[in-house]
């Protein structure tokens, strides 16, 4: 009988232990297999949905990209080249778990790419794509490129900054500023921090330093990615 | 446990064996699918948001 018990006990106790394994392997593994084909698939949507002819009503007011877009939606695209050679991943509309198993997400209530405000986005440092898995590499001077379907916005990176989970005055139109009437276009993006936690959020703070129209090809840092620091 | 769940298993051993793993990989779809992206949710480094 005691055997029994004891028997029992042992095996729920492996079993447990082989299910948390499973939930590593799951969270390692399975959901950065899930989101790249996830983000491939949001990618080439997007490419081809901009290689369509613009819809009907879509005139300079929707160069700024669309009003109102579906969550988990891909608009844009975001090129960082510290990140990577070719590093870019569609931004989807929205920061919630689903969203940003797509992509990067774009906080809905901030300003659309290159629009006077605060374009703010989050990505996952850790897991499920982990995009700004190296986030932390990027520093004061370097070049983010948002690419809209008609245009090229390169923002230039001011600084970088640790907050707490709560500070949510990094989104206002003027980060820090809540009442300040924007007159700037301005970029945030937002992780976890450390990677592995998330007691502390990573900021990255940049402002818009050119627009390019598509026409015109890619800006220079996304045709010879600056390697200096 | 799985001694007992092997007894109640029906026919010879080949399709016991058979069974037991259809019901092995059963249990992994379901953990893949429902329990782990649920648990996933309180996972710290899956918050990167400001709290809006």
């Amino acid at each position: 009988m005691i055997r029994t018990a004891v028997r029992g006990t042992g095996e729920l106790l492996i079993t447990a232990g082989l299910v948390v394994l499973l939930f590593v392997a799951y969270q390692l593994v399975w959901t950065n297999y899930e989101a790249h084909k996830a983000t491939d698939s949001v990618a080439s949507d997007l490419r081809d949905s901009w290689d369509r002819p613009n819809p009907s009503g879509a005139g300079p007011a929707a160069a700024r990209g669309p009003k109102k877009v579906d969550f988990g939606k891909g608009f844009a695209f975001l090129h960082i080249p510290r990140l990577g050679k070719n590093w870019t991943i569609p931004v989807v509309e929205g920061v919630d778990l689903p969203d940003l198993a797509k992509g990067v997400g774009h906080y809905p209530k901030t300003a659309q790419p290159g629009a006077i405000g605060n374009f703010a986005v989050a990505g996952h440092r850790a897991t499920n794509g982990e995009p700004f898995a190296y986030l932390d590499k990027v520093r004061k001077g370097d070049l983010v490129v948002a690419e809209t379907r008609t245009e090229w916005f390169t923002y230039v990176i001011d600084r970088t900054k640790i907050v707490s989970p709560t500070s949510t005055w990094v989104l206002d139109p003027v980060p820090g500023k809540p009442s300040a009437k924007p007159v700037q276009a301005l970029l945030t993006l937002t992780t976890c921090n450390p990677r592995w936690a998330s007691y502390q959020r990573l900021i990255v703070f940049g402002h818009l330093q050119e627009t390019r129209a598509k026409a015109d090809g890619p800006p220079t840092v996304l045709l010879r990615p600056t390697r200096s620091a | 446990m799985y001694a007992w769940v092997w007894r109640h298993l029906p026919g010879p051993w080949p399709v016991r064996t058979l069974i037991a793993m259809a019901f092995v990989a059963a249990i992994v779809v379901l953990l893949f699918t429902t329990v782990f992206p649920w648990a996933e949710d309180s996972l710290p480094f899956l918050k990167v948001t400001v709290d809006q």
